[in-house]
């Protein structure tokens, strides 16, 4: 089997930078949700289409990115 | 004639050339991941998965895997000495790059990575497969451990305090300017942010092309050069905890050719929670 449907693109979750992949393998779509700097992965999701997927993916994102504090780097 | 050094041709394939290769018996393909369930979701068809937080570790103190481990993780994926092991994984090969530097202080000699990483071969459409594998297994016998290639605390100490190699920190300009503890979403890991003293931050990622891929060597030489890090002092990299700071050390190590670099693995999990470390914060002085 072969991926297919590939989609890839930026957003902004919870003030950080997100990119959102997707794609199809048979007939789930997979999501991947990465914080672009540095480009870790921060959560996953799979479903039958691609917008559930990936609000699934983003929904947990958004939740883990909230949690990020920052400081003064003074 | 073997020179003993390894170059960019000895330790990177394409993913062309692994797909060329996939029923290839003396080759054994290995996915090692951030996510370690990126793995069943689906991997390259033949492609056994090692898992960094449990396979590829000491689980009991903190520390790569034990000889006798890596001895049976190998031997059980079908791996002898004379296997050439291909390494891929998420995250543009943090992980993967982790797995070879272990493999390397073991003593493996043909050990490569899938430029591009699963990033690449999913973008590119090639083959996935959610079969795991059960190779056959083999004896496989490491070597003594080649330490020259890790850096320890008294290393880095000594780096801060009597400039005795290049720091390099691979860190996100923000996780080095201790604006942040760890990159946004994930698990606060250090009690202090910043960067070790005189250390010059280069980003992991600047050495990568959009598609994951490797820039060329002249780009690099010319990203690490202006930076001074040129080869003529030893060179340290650290990160979080150490697996991308392997990617940094991969690309200093066989794509520059730099023969003293060594991958400090303690990175800012040790640095940033040790008492009476000094910690600079801020952006990067040059």
């Amino acid at each position: 089997m072969r991926p297919q449907d590939h989609s890839k693109r930026r957003l902004t979750v919870s003030g950080w930078p997100v990119q959102v992949v997707s794609y199809k393998l048979d007939a789930t779509y997979y999501c991947t949700v990465d914080n672009v700097s540095p480009g870790a992965w921060i959560s996953r999701a799979q479903g039958e289409t691609r917008e559930e997927a990936e609000s699934q993916a983003l929904e947990k994102a958004a939740e883990y990115l909230s949690r990020t504090r920052t400081f003064s780097a003074a | 004639m073997s020179t003993g050094i390894q170059t960019k041709e000895d330790v990177l394939v394409s993913t062309a050339w692994v797909e060329e290769h996939l029923n290839d018996t003396d080759v054994r393909i290995v996915e090692v991941d951030v996510d370690t369930r990126a793995y069943d979701e689906s991997h390259v068809p033949g492609a056994v998965g090692w898992a960094w937080n449990s396979q590829l570790c000491d689980t009991i103190r903190r520390d790569i895997a034990p000889k006798d481990k890596f001895e049976e993780l190998l031997s059980s994926s079908g791996v002898d000495n004379a296997t050439t092991i291909v390494l891929y994984g998420d995250n543009n090969n943090w992980f993967a790059a982790w797995a070879l530097w272990q493999l390397k202080i073991y003593g493996h000699e043909d050990v490569k990575l899938m430029n591009g990483g699963r990033k690449k071969w999913i973008e590119e459409g090639r083959p996935l497969a959610k079969d795991v594998p059960k190779p056959s297994r083999k004896s496989y016998r490491a070597k003594s451990p080649d330490f020259s290639i890790r850096a320890y605390l008294p290393d880095v100490q000594d780096a801060v305090n009597k400039a005795s190699a290049e720091l390099v920190d691979v860190r996100s300009p923000q996780e080095f300017s201790g604006e942040i503890l760890a990159p946004a979403g994930l698990p606060e890991t250090c009690q202090r942010g910043g960067h070790m003293p005189g250390a010059r931050n280069i980003p992991w990622a600047k050495a990568c092309n959009d598609d994951g891929t490797f820039k060329t060597s002249d780009e690099l030489r010319k990203l690490y050069g202006d930076q001074g890090i040129t080869g003529n002092k030893p060179v340290i990299a650290y990160c979080r905890i150490g697996e991308r700071s392997s990617h940094t050390w991969f690309v200093l190590k066989y794509l520059l050719e730099i023969r003293n670099v060594r991958n400090y693995d303690g990175s800012w999990t040790e640095w940033g929670n040790l008492v009476g470390a000094p910690v600079e914060r801020g952006e990067a002085k040059r």
